[in-house]
């Protein structure tokens, strides 16, 4: 009890990170390294089926062939030293695993983190109306709202009662996506996913509020690899929302998530993620290593829309994409991206048009400040059978102070004559003579800069949910501070 | 409302005001008039806190606080405002969310309520008309793509929505054409009041022909060599900047003398 209580009181004298506690729950951690035998621990903990582990075993077969013959990839524009995967502990879940009826069961220290954390679900429950599953060093311990979604048919639940009550679901769309050996974090996810979310949304519904997970890391030197999987059947509507924060911790983790969006013919997913990660401090110490592989498959006349605002980890390494494989189908990817201090992010998206009468918009905000170092990487690629694709992108920078970076690399890969694609980048700064100007109109600096910086972000703020949009804001403030001055 | 005493200021430690002493009265009019490089945009940035402007020597009382010792926007909210000489564009940011946020920091530091968004559009609007603005400019971006005369417009349109006690006038009238001379002036003018003080600094006479100064002053080499009447102001236009620096041996060992008094026998 007394670390927790020093640390929190470290954590009160310091306003940079304030998410940043640890929780005194007891966790179930298995001994660090990757090899079968842990594969072996964290399907059978889960109680999985055999064709389950099998899937994980591929994957990990597939892994160590990947990382002998060339180890992490290192073409994104991001440094970092090697990871020792043997110094990893790849499952933690609390011990209390026993089934809750309601929230009155949940560990009160639990309750209490969550508190800290600001979502407090009773209070989510009553005001918001939006169903919370709150994923809590992998292992999701409360689900709301389950009642009113299982009346419209709709499955929300954590990825490993997915397994359990939905198997046949899972096994039918699970790496249709992202395949068991798309790339080398996606595999490595796919061999030890702890656990994540599972939604499926049937044929002509639309889902009655928007569904939301909680994602937290915890306990020390425990990699999260979340795993979610979202399938909307044909004409079905989904708004999905993902938040996250982590407490601070000195030691970097490593954060490799797989998202899977399945868009069946007319189905519209909209993914919004605001992430705020611990990003380590001034000078680079500390911070989530966020790796993260998310993909969308779009049938004919589907949409899939991601928007995220990012301000959080040490090191993103991200690119939210859609594949646009049936006719009509339509792809969208709205960003802000924030790096301050020592941040390094390298993110952006994929957009692959196959089908006909394709379109696709990317809009991507990048903020940059202190020694931070950004870029944007985008691939637009147009298919030869793609008749009448068309793309819109626009890359925006804004820098803050003189020792940050950005960079933009866009790849446009076009194969057919009848595309139409377009792209925009610009560059700015903001300057100390826009600051003085609105000083000596009686703004405080930090709101001159949320203020500037906000409308810089606009475009993107406003495809974002309404109460994720306030969030949104507050996080840019919090994670600019000081940066200008 | 304004005793600045002897006032020194440095930039990227060069000299620039070697000892200005005025004083501002409200309900005043004050033209600062000078050469370039004699210091006339420098003494507005020393007073509203501009960063780079280091004051070395010298005091400044605004309404008895020191406002020396303010940040900007502490002084704005107190009710020093400046119109400036080159207004900033800030992309992305309405003027109406802008002047929104500006005029309920400003209440807030007097414990004023905020102005919600309909009370503030209707003012803003009829605020809009002093200055002949077209309403729809409280759409677009700050600045962004404004043409000279309406970034001029727009200062003195958020003067007259911050009602400030003392408004500094920078170089209000540089590159603007006879018609937007004359409806910037209006606009000051409408401003007048017994409770304003305003500072004009215009290197020309002709802004003065609209907003009749109670008192001239001339900079030169950052000090103020002549101080008078409004006619001190056609005089310079006739004569010339050459003629006040001849003839500013008076006036200097004047104010010095001045300033000797404030800074007291010890130094």
């Amino acid at each position: 009890m007394s670390k927790s209580t020093e640390a929190s009181d470290f954590v009160d004298q310091q306003e940079e990170y304030k998410y940043g506690f640890f929780s005194d729950i007891e966790s179930d951690v298995a001994p660090p390294g990757l090899n079968e035998d842990i594969v072996r621990l964290i399907s059978s903990k889960k109680e999985e089926p055999e064709w389950m582990l099998e899937w994980r075993l591929e994957a990990f077969r597939a892994w160590e062939q990947m990382n002998a013959r060339d180890g992490e990839p290192r073409w994104a524009q991001v440094k970092f030293p090697p990871i020792d995967y043997q110094a990893i502990s790849y499952y933690a879940a609390p011990k209390d695993k026993k089934t809750l009826e309601s929230l009155d069961e949940v560990d009160p220290e639990l309750l209490a983190t969550f508190d800290k954390l600001g979502i407090s679900l009773n209070e989510q429950k009553r005001l918001s109306g939006v169903a919370v599953d709150a994923v809590f060093d992998s292992v999701s311990v409360a689900t709301t709202f389950k009642g009113a979604l299982a009346d419209v048919g709709v499955i929300f639940c954590s990825f490993s009662e997915a397994l359990r009550e939905h198997p046949d679901l899972v096994r039918k769309y699970l790496g249709t996506v992202v395949p068991v050996r798309d790339n080398f974090y996606a595999t490595l996810n796919s061999a030890v996913f702890s656990d994540g979310s599972f939604c499926y949304i049937p044929a002509g519904v639309r889902c009655p509020m928007e569904l939301s997970t909680y994602f937290r890391i915890n306990a020390a030197n425990t990699g999260q690899f979340e795993r979610t999987l979202i399938v909307a059947e044909e004409g079905a509507h989904v708004s999905y929302l993902e938040g996250c924060t982590a407490p601070m911790r000195d030691e970097n983790q490593l954060h490799a998530a797989v998202v899977e969006l399945v868009a069946m013919p007319g189905a519209n997913i909209k993914y919004s993620t605001v992430q705020n990660w611990y990003p380590g401090d001034k000078d680079g110490k500390g911070g989530i290593y966020n790796f993260v592989t998310k993909r969308g498959k779009c049938m004919d006349n589907a949409k899939i829309s991601w928007t995220q605002v990012e301000t959080g980890s040490a090191i993103t390494w991200k690119y939210p994409s859609v594949v646009l494989q049936g006719d009509n189908s339509v792809g969208e990817f709205y960003s802000v991206a924030v790096t301050n201090n020592m941040q390094q992010a390298d993110t952006g998206t994929k957009m692959v048009h196959l089908g006909k009468n394709t379109k696709s918009t990317i809009i991507s905000k990048g903020i940059s400040a202190g020694k931070a170092q950004q870029s944007y990487r985008g691939l637009v690629q147009i298919s030869p059978k793609a008749e009448n694709a068309r793309n819109y992108s626009q890359c925006d920078s804004l820098l803050l102070g003189d020792k940050c970076g950005a960079h933009t690399f866009p790849y446009i890969d076009v194969r057919n004559a009848s595309a139409q694609v377009e792209h925009e980048a610009s560059t700015s700064k903001i300057g100390e003579d826009q600051l003085f100007y609105c000083r000596q109109r009686g703004l405080s600096e930090e709101d001159a800069v949320s203020m500037i910086v906000n409308g810089f972000c606009k475009e993107v703020f406003k495809e974002l949910p309404m109460e994720f949009a306030v969030e949104a804001q507050a996080l840019l403030g919090i994670s600019l501070e000081g940066a200008v001055g | 409302m304004l005793k600045i005493r002897n006032l020194h200021a440095q930039v990227d430690g060069k000299d620039i005001l070697k000892g200005i002493t005025l004083d501002v009265k409200a309900g005043e009019v004050h033209a600062v008039m000078g050469p370039n490089g004699s210091g006339k945009s420098t003494l507005a940035c020393v007073l509203t806190g501009r960063e780079g402007y280091v004051v070395t020597k010298g005091s400044v009382e605004f309404e008895g606080q020191d406002l020396l010792a303010m940040a900007p926007e502490e002084r704005a909210r107190e009710g020093v405002f400046l119109s400036f000489q080159y207004p900033v564009e800030i992309p992305g940011m309405s003027t109406a969310y802008f002047l929104k946020a500006a005029v309920n920091a400003v209440r807030k530091h007097h414990g004023l309520d905020a102005l919600d968004a309909m009370d503030f559009l209707k003012l803003a609007k009829e605020k809009a008309k002093l200055v002949h603005m077209d309403e729809s400019f409280l759409n677009r971006s700050v600045n962004e793509g404004f043409s000279g005369g309406e970034k001029k417009r727009n200062e003195i349109f958020q003067m007259t929505m911050l009602e400030p006690k003392l408004a500094i006038l920078d170089e209000t009238d540089s590159g603007l054409d006879v018609d937007a001379l004359r409806t910037v002036s209006e606009g000051v003018n409408a401003m007048r009041s017994p409770e304003r003080a305003m500072i004009v600094i215009t290197h020309y006479q002709r802004l003065l022909d609209h907003i009749k100064a109670d008192m001239t002053h001339v900079l030169s080499d950052g000090r103020i060599v002549k101080s008078g009447g409004p006619e001190l102001a056609l005089e310079v236009e006739a004569k010339g900047y050459g003629w006040i620096a001849g003839d500013s041996q008076a006036g200097h060992s004047e104010l010095a003398k001045v300033a000797k008094a404030v800074e007291g026998p010890a130094s």
